[in-house]
């Protein structure tokens, strides 16, 4: 088998700049003498178990107790982590990852490939039951779907150790992304000592062994968890902060006062706040891209009968001013969206599509058109339906303001109703509504995590749209070495087709005191490694 | 007075397996459950999860099993959304926050409010008694989220004297806030419950009776009025005490406090059912306790109902 280097050339101009993949401090910048750093969470997680952990506070805090193969740096790219480097065959169907043979857990036992393979079978074990087993399933890992069906065991996972520092995976179908794959918490090392020791206590501070830049130190759940460098990190001589705490404040508002109050570092911005905040607090308020989309589910299998209309969907689609939800409403730096796939997504380029270029009264009177030509709305048939929301003021706030602008251009008649958030995704999940909000965030930095969505076979297909087209291209995509023309068509297809009407695209508020740097502004996955952060003197 | 007192706790028993049966088919009625997430878990994934929790067994055979466990073992099972965590965790962690915040603020509505309605009392109609029934109407009509953000206002941002929030081992800073917040609007009702039965109690014959035997004021209102007089406070405080240590939700989360008070609202929200069976068990227990203790001390305070009882 012809291998070929795959990150090679990638990597050695990251090696070249060591310490790149540490806090990158400049010269000349004098460093804070207490290097902490404190930041407010808005829920206590929900495990710290890499092969359990199923949220974002969960995954930040598991970022920096273990590190997987890859990590990622400032601009989002993956980086060497425990793995120097990786080669794929010609097929796309094996991936040889080189492990760096100086990485330890915080016992001072090796790091070797065993344990990431014991952390892989675990995480698609029937017996561990992780919520998260879907993300192995989604890797492609041979055999990962039939251990979770209980239809093998966890030893027939595609994946082994030949030595200590070589770990073969073998995939059931080439995937274009898989090496991006490996920074996600899932796919991190387990010490397999410990978790038999201790079972499901290995994740308390006294006694967990990890193999991060950081070791958990103390935990009060619901109020907060402390996290202090690891003496035995590879890299712990790059490292710069001491120490790390995350505070569990569920109100934003809170956060905000105790940000003001110099109590956290980094809070975030309670809705409709942002612009103020920015001109107060200039280097300190951020709006970033973020990897998730906001739009409005069609119910093509039950809804109204005139959804089944092309035109409807598009004059829908067309009468909704994405600049006033977005600048007027939201006001945090939102992206308006014409397209599924957020723009900041890595490698995609957002498809011309006729509304994005249109001025909104062009739209206006597009959708007016459509409508009439379809027989509906003023002078044809009356169109009502209603929307369904989860219950929360920014989602009423987008559903007042798109219901009013369909009402005054179109004359179309929306009910708005609100559910709390299990029964508002019973309901959906159910297909019991006509229009329902959706939204979705990327799991990885690539276009098919969005648009995979909308294939017939997908699990989260609320519109319960198919079209064999996209079906077909998706499937391409998969094993296409260049999927971005494949990703465009689709892109074209949803929008003349509009089975769900892209609203926004999100940015992430927060606040981040200006004494807190290297913290990565371009990486839209907002995955930060506590390694990488330094404290300035004030 | 020993066989009603064991008869209160027999009674405990059949009516907390009412409570559990009542309650854990009620969670079940509403829609969605522990797992329900914006992406739907594959079946396969789903199934497993749910055979591991013994979610996939009948209602009757969980709520038997849930039954047996607690009764062998006192194991309330494990806490659906924080899956490193046992019931038993959460509340071994939880309820000593709220216990030693809510005991506090019982300590600031009772020194405050006790005092203030007996003033009140004796100053009857006078300067005294209305700037206290003021203050009392004032402090009852301010609701605590009001309260709370303009605590932290003056005693954080303003003066920077106390931290906004957090818990922190319990240090004394980090628990007057909380405790003000929570009591303030109790404390205005035990001084207008504690005025008003003062003044009922004061125009008693056996108060004239003692006036008229020349005894001190001072006695007379400590020996005599006082006791008699803490009654209604006395009732109105078992159930409020209860209250009180269980947590406010929203004091909980305001200031971050790590209490049990904010598992009552995750847990309903992400329908962790054992953790709000564990939470309604506890509120119950202690609502027995507490009333059962309310009601022994009436009978230490109110000879009438010490006869009654025995």
């Amino acid at each position: 088998m012809k291998r070929r280097p795959f990150l090679i050339t990638a990597l050695a101009t990251t090696f070249l700049t060591v310490p790149a993949f540490a806090a990158d401090v400049p010269d000349g910048v004098t460093l804070a003498e207490e290097q902490t750093f404190t930041y407010r969470d808005i829920d206590e997680f929900s495990s710290l178990d890499p092969q359990v952990v199923e949220d974002r506070p969960g995954s930040d805090i598991a970022r920096d107790l273990f590190e997987g193969l890859y990590n990622q740096d400032a601009e989002g790219n993956t980086v060497p982590g425990v793995a120097l480097s990786h080669e794929a065959s010609d097929d796309g169907l094996t991936y040889t990852f080189t492990l760096r043979d100086n990485a330890k857990w915080s016992d001072g036992t090796p790091v070797t490939a065993g344990d990431f393979v014991y952390a892989w079978q675990r995480a698609v074990d029937p017996e561990l039951a992780s919520p998260y087993a879907w993300y192995m399933e989604l890797m492609s890992i041979q055999n990962g779907a039939a251990i979770i069906a209980g239809d093998m065991g966890p030893d027939a996972l595609g994946v082994s150790a030949t030595d200590d520092t070589t770990l073969v995976v073998k995939l059931s179908q080439p995937l274009p992304y898989f090496s991006k794959m490996v920074t996600h918490a899932t796919t991190f090392p387990a010490p397999k000592w410990v978790i038999e020791e201790h079972g499901s206590q290995w994740t308390r501070p006294q006694n967990m062994v990890s193999n991060g830049a950081y070791v958990l130190t103390e935990h009060v759940p619901k109020e907060r968890a402390v996290r202090s460098r690891n003496e035995m990190y590879w890299d712990n001589e790059n490292t710069v902060l001491d120490k790390v705490t995350t505070l569990v404040i569920g109100d934003d508002a809170q956060g905000l006062t105790r940000w003001r109050a110099g109590e956290v570092d980094k809070t975030d911005i309670p809705a409709g706040q942002y612009p103020a905040l920015a001109e107060e607090f200039p280097d300190e308020a951020f709006a970033l891209p973020e990897l998730c989309n906001y739009y409005f589910n069609f119910n093509l299998a039950s809804g109204p009968e005139a959804f089944q209309d092309a035109r409807v969907r598009q004059a829908l689609a067309l009468a909704v001013d994405r600049e006033v939800i977005v600048d007027r409403v939201l006001q945090g730096g939102q992206f308006p969206a014409f397209s599924f796939t957020p723009a900041a997504t890595a490698g995609f380029e957002t498809p011309d599509v006729d509304m994005a270029g249109m001025t909104q009264a062009e739209r206006d009177a597009k959708a007016k058109e459509l409508l009439a030509e379809a027989g509906y709305g003023e002078g044809g048939e009356p169109l009502s339906f209603t929307y369904l929301y989860n219950t929360n003021e920014a989602h009423q706030q987008v559903a007042i303001v798109a219901s009013q602008m369909w009402k005054q251009k179109l004359g179309v008649d929306v009910t708005l109703e609100n559910q709390e958030w299990k029964v508002f995704l019973e309901t959906r999940g159910a297909q019991n509504y006509d229009m329902a909000r959706g939204a979705w965030c990327g799991d990885y930095n690539e276009a098919s995590t969005f648009l995979d969505l909308l294939t017939t076979a997908s699990g989260y297909n609320d519109a319960k749209f198919s079209n064999a087209r996209v079906d077909e291209l998706m499937a391409e995509a998969k094993s296409s070495k260049d999927p971005q023309p494949l990703y465009t068509e689709v892109e074209q297809i949803l929008a003349a087709e509009m089975p769900v009407i892209p609203i926004y695209h999100y940015s992430t508020n927060m606040m981040l005191s200006e004494s807190i740097q290297g913290w990565p502004v371009n990486n839209v996955e907002q995955n930060w490694y506590a390694k990488d952060l330094y404290r300035v003197a004030d | 007075m020993l066989n009603y007192t064991l008869r209160r706790l027999l009674m405990v028993i059949p009516t907390l397996l009412i409570l559990v049966i009542f309650a854990f088919y009620l969670m079940r009625l509403a829609p969605g459950g522990p797992f329900t997430s914006e992406r739907p878990l594959p079946p396969a994934v789903m199934a497993n999860v749910l055979e591991r929790y013994g979610m996939d067994e009948p209602l009757h055979v969980q709520l038997w099993t849930y039954i047996k466990n607690i009764i062998c073992c006192f194991d309330f099972g494990p806490s659906f959304a924080q899956k490193d965590r046992t019931v038993n965790d959460v509340i071994t962690q939880g309820f000593p926050v709220t216990l030693t915040y809510g005991f506090w603020s019982a300590v600031f509505v009772l020194a405050l409010g006790v005092p203030l309605g007996i003033i009140a009392a004796l100053r009857h109609n006078g300067f005294w008694d209305y700037t206290m029934t003021g203050l009392a109407i004032f402090s009852q009509i301010f609701p605590n989220f009001v309260l709370a953000p303009l605590l932290v206002l003056l005693f954080t941002l303003s003066w920077g004297l106390l931290p906004g929030g957090g818990w922190n081992g319990g240090q004394w800073q980090y628990i007057v806030m909380p405790a003000i917040a929570l009591g303030t609007s109790y404390m205005a009702s035990v001084a207008r419950l504690t005025r008003g039965s003062m003044l009922e109690v004061l125009g008693s014959p056996y108060i004239r009776t003692a006036r008229a035997k020349g005894l001190p004021e001072r006695t007379i209102i400590l020996r005599h009025a006082l006791k008699p007089a803490l009654l209604p406070t006395l009732t109105y405080m078992g159930p409020v005490f209860v209250y009180m240590i269980t947590g406010s939700v929203f004091v909980d989360v305001f200031f971050s406090t790590g209490g049990i008070g904010q598992d009552f609202i995750d847990g309903a929200y992400s329908r962790d059912y054992s953790i709000l069976l564990g939470l309604a068990i506890l509120y119950a227990v202690l609502t027995f306790a507490l009333t059962l203790a309310v009601d022994l001390l009436y009978a230490w305070i109110d000879p009438k109902v010490r006869a009654g009882l025995s």
